[in-house]
């Protein structure tokens, strides 16, 4: 039990600090929709639904991007990860604090830029929105393991898309084929099994990312 | 080598289908490499002995050396088969671009971190998450290709009578002995190389007066 209270600590400390100081979710907002607007302008006229889906995908794994530079920056420059890595917690809690904050700041910024696409492209149906949440899962959860790899090095905007894209792509792959495919119970498995591969590996390995 | 002369040509492909001796085993050596650096990546973290740190390097160094031949000789069959140099339908050549441009990623984490303990766990992280991939990869990509292309080209071609696959055995036995050769000598180098560096600091640290006696420099 004191295992889940310190990842309910970590994670509320996140959603805090990010109510004082709207560094992240304002930033990940504008991004989405910005991006939006301008896929409008990039799809060609006459273009069909599909292509839109496949549009917003780049913008979902961008805008996790954006959330996921921010996500460790707080604790590297004020030591606050030395502190917690000192803590006397499992470090996994570390991890998992913040996947679900990063998970909450994606969905917040979902929130409203689903509603925006179906509005400027095409209507999203329940295996679409079931994939939009399994994806975003998978993606937060690698994303701060990565992140947290990224940060602690000297070019670290740079470096966490590099370190993530190669991994995002079968997320992709299973996030359009939910949108679009005739049966979409499969890519949503697919999806899943991702998610439970990549979580536990991540969980299992963050403690060797942060320790020195 | 000289099993590809011997060997049959295959009734569909003709003359094209002898890089099939030289590709697919450059393809499985790669895969091995990837997975030995993992596997060194995992005893890294297991037992934390720093020599480890260096074998996964060097594995994963030589995986994606031959992850490139993999990609241009499979663009070789693919122009001389299909006629085209690249196709998003060979299931096998968009999986090793998709490892190549992780591995790659792996590269830049590894020359942007601070040598020393932190990194050797990092990159061993990063590894373990390759080898994880590369079947996750793979059934993205078969997933992939039903809305991506319906028709995919299938290449079940005929079976491989017995010399074709003796001389197939000999091929991939050639490349993995020369991706281990390969192996022991990259790793060799970069063996001496930290043991030069740990001893010219080694000098350095000593005073001025013994570094003189030692070298002879500056009496």
């Amino acid at each position: 039990m004191t295992y889940l209270a310190d990842v309910a600590a970590l994670a509320r400390k996140d959603l805090k600090v990010e109510l004082r100081t709207g560094d992240t979710l304002p930033a990940m907002l504008l991004f989405v929709l910005t991006a939006l607007v301008v896929f409008h302008f990039a799809l060609p006229a006459g273009a069909t639904d599909e292509a839109a889906y496949g549009l917003l995908w780049i913008a979902i794994v961008f805008t996790a991007l954006v959330g996921l530079t921010r996500a460790w920056v707080p604790e590297h420059e004020h030591g606050v990860l030395d502190g917690l890595v000192l803590a006397p917690c499992d470090r996994s809690a570390i991890w998992l604090g913040k996947t679900i904050a990063s998970l909450a700041f994606l969905l917040a910024a979902q929130v409203v830029a689903l509603p925006a696409f179906a509005l400027f492209f095409a209507p999203l149906g329940a295996s679409a929105l079931a994939g939009v949440i399994l994806a975003d899962l998978g993606l937060c959860a690698v994303g701060s393991l990565v992140a947290a790899m990224a940060a602690g090095t000297r070019s670290r905007e740079i470096l966490l898309p590099l370190l993530l894209l190669p991994l995002a792509i079968p997320l992709v792959v299973g996030g359009v084929g939910s949108a679009i495919a005739d049966e979409p119970a499969r890519y949503l498995l697919f999806l899943g099994l991702y998610d439970a591969v990549f979580a536990v590996l991540s969980w299992a390995s963050f403690e060797y990312v942060v320790t020195e | 080598m000289l099993a590809l002369i011997v060997v049959p040509e295959d009734a569909d492909q003709g003359i094209s289908q002898r890089i099939f001796y030289i590709h697919v085993p450059i393809a499985l050596t790669a895969y091995f490499c990837f997975a030995l650096g993992a596997w060194k990546a995992l005893l890294l973290l297991w037992r934390g002995e720093e020599r480890y740190d260096l074998e996964s390097y060097v594995a994963i160094h030589q995986g994606t050396i031959f992850g490139v031949l993999t990609l241009v000789t499979g663009s070789i069959w693919a122009k001389a088969s299909w006629s085209i140099w690249w196709t998003w339908s060979s299931r096998q050549l968009v999986l090793f671009l998709v490892l190549f441009l992780f591995y790659c990623a792996y590269f830049m984490l590894r020359f942007s971190l601070e040598d020393g303990p932190r990194r050797a766990r990092s990159c061993a992280v990063y590894a373990l998450f390759g080898v994880v991939l590369i079947p996750i990869s793979f059934l993205a990509i078969r997933l992939a290709q039903d809305f991506i292309h319906p028709v995919v080209f299938t290449r079940s071609g005929p079976q491989m009578s017995g010399s074709m696959f003796a001389a197939f055995c000999v091929s991939w036995a050639a490349v993995t002995l020369l991706a281990y050769v390969l192996y022991r000598v990259e790793l060799l180098g970069k063996q001496v190389d930290a043991r030069l560096r740990d001893l010219r600091d080694a000098l350095d640290a000593r005073p001025q007066h013994r570094v003189r006696e030692l070298t002879g420099v500056g009496s």
